[in-house]
């Protein structure tokens, strides 16, 4: 099946003329220049890059953990999802190396976004549960994250992050730290969650085979300081198969892009 | 090694020692007076028992232990945490930090005798004094020491206020750190305790003194190893405490 995406509609995540700098000690260092990306409701985008482009500063920016220097950022939740307790932010991060909470248990870092006036004890209780049965791990709701693998550590991570049901869900390279046949089957995992649940979706990866087995749209960020070089639509339908020779041709397109761009430099 | 051998080599070490204090003063080597055998002990502990003195003694100094505690910890929780957070804090009190921080706890006797009186109170802020730099110290160590990864974690789901900043992460993160400053804590207080006591606040170090003064030896010995066991009792105590609180560790 495709997810629909309205193109009509204002975007879910709307950059325009972005640019940040970091100053520390007298030295300035230009990140990010003039960068314009719109993502869709139900849109599924990859960003790629190569390290140090400053895929992670674009995703802090848009989280508000960072403020660029200039340009704007709008999120745009759908008016009508009712969601209970004031102050919650409309998007939610995944982070690449999990960072749950240690002295929480699996399921109280499930819900930890939840801990909002307005959010009974119960009520997050039963989200916690309906999230940690999402991805596949009620087993484990009163272990310790230590007790946990990688890969389902990543999994805690992507529940506490649906949890608060994000207008928009980032991910900062959430599986590149997992060996290839728990990344693959949390690629999947993924696919179906988002599938079910119709979020939309922003996606860093440096992994061009992953931008284009999952996204709908893949955007590529390249310069110093770096912009939007260039965009590909993955036209095929999901599910995807990983050995598709047209998946193969995207991705080779891709890396062609990716080359031109840092032989640019 | 064995669990049960190694039980077994610190119990036969103990009676070694215990053997070789009984028969020192028993062949004559020391002064029985100066060096009460241990076997004199037992009799000399009855004899405080059912007089009552020991009870009354121990309930004393427990209660100065406890309050003093509770005041010099909280006290260097409260101020170790707004140090450890707020910049400005530390900054303010840097120096006054650095002049009063190496002023021994003791050196502070003459003063609690003459704001509190030869009374518990001024037990109680002797052994405050003893507690609060340690806890303090440990505690700002261990809030600053808070990987900012975390603070962000909050930050990110919207946690954003000073106050959702210490609930959240860094009380949770900085409490084993704060826990080792509280265990060093507790041993210190006990020294603080016979010190205070030692210039007259009724107690267990008082009745130590009464009894030196009369050369009654074995209750000198009797309050020292009860000093020894309380501590032992409350050590484990906490450390079981510490356990539970941190059993989300590895
Ligand atoms: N707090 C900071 N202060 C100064 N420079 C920073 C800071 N954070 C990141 N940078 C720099 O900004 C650039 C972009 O960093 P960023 O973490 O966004 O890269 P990235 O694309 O996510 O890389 P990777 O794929 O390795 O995670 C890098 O050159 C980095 O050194
Ligand atoms: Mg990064």
């Amino acid at each position: 099946m495709t997810a629909t995406v309205e193109r009509g509609a204002a975007p879910v995540v709307g950059i325009r003329g972005l640019s940040l700098t970091y100053e520390r000690g007298g030295s300035r260092t230009e990140v990010l220049r003039n960068l314009d990306l719109a993502v869709h409701p139900g849109e599924f985008v990859a960003i790629v890059g190569e390290s140090g482009v400053g895929k992670s500063t674009l995703l802090r920016v848009i989280m508000n953990l960072a403020s660029p220097s200039a340009g704007t950022v709008t999120i745009h939740a759908p008016p009508d999802d009712g969601r209970a307790g004031g102050g919650r932010p409309e998007s939610a991060l995944v982070f690449q190396d999990a960072r749950l909470l240690p002295w929480r248990s699996v399921l109280d870092n499930v819900t930890f976004g939840l801990e909002w006036r307005g959010v009974s004890r119960a009520e997050r209780r039963r989200r916690g549960e309906a999230m940690l049965a999402l991805v596949g791990l009620s087993e484990l709701a009163a272990r310790w994250p230590h007790q946990l693998s990688g890969g389902q550590r990543q999994r805690v991570s992507l529940a506490r992050a649906l949890a608060v049901e994000p207008a928009v869900l980032l991910m900062d390279e959430p599986f590149s730290a997992l060996d290839s046949f728990t990344r693959e089957g949390l690629q999947d995992e993924l696919l179906r969650i988002r599938a079910a649940t119709g979020r939309t979706v922003l996606f860093v990866t440096h992994d061009i085979d992953e931008a284009v087995y999952l996204a709908d749209r893949v955007v590529v960020l390249a310069g110093q300081p770096a912009g939007i070089a260039a965009e590909i639509r993955v036209d095929t339908a999901q599910p995807r198969r990983r050995a598709d020779p047209v998946l193969s041709a995207f991705a080779h397109q891709l890396r062609l892009e990716l080359s031109r761009r840092s032989s640019d430099l | 090694m064995t669990r049960l051998t190694r039980t077994a080599l610190a119990a036969a070490g103990l009676a070694v020692f215990l053997a070789v204090w009984e028969a020192l003063p028993r062949l004559g080597l020391l002064n029985e007076t100066l060096v009460p055998p241990p076997s004199a002990i037992p009799a000399a502990f009855l004899r405080e028992v059912r007089s009552g003195a020991w009870l009354a003694a121990v309930l004393s100094s427990l209660s100065h232990y406890l309050t003093g505690l509770a005041v010099g910890a909280g006290l260097g929780v409260g101020l170790g945490i707004l140090s450890g957070m707020f910049r400005l804090f530390e900054d303010v009190t840097a120096w006054i930090v650095r002049l009063l921080r190496p002023i021994p706890g003791l050196a502070w006797v003459p003063f609690a005798i003459i704001w509190f009186g030869v009374e518990p109170a001024a037990a109680v802020f002797i052994i405050a004094i003893g507690v609060f730099w340690i806890v303090f110290f440990a505690t700002q160590g261990a809030i600053r020491g808070v990987d900012r990864d975390m603070i962000e974690v909050a930050q990110a789901f919207g946690f954003r206020s000073a106050f959702a900043r210490l609930v959240k992460i860094l009380l949770p993160a900085a409490t084993p750190g704060i826990l080792v400053g509280v265990r060093t804590a507790l041993g210190q207080a006990w020294m603080a305790v016979v010190a205070a006591e030692i210039f007259g606040v009724y107690g267990v170090g008082q009745r130590m003194m009464q009894a030196s003064s009369l050369l009654a030896s074995d209750i000198v010995l009797v309050y020292m190893l009860t000093m020894a066991g309380l501590y032992g009792l409350i050590d484990a105590g906490f450390v079981a405490l510490q356990n539970w609180l941190l059993r989300w560790r590895a």
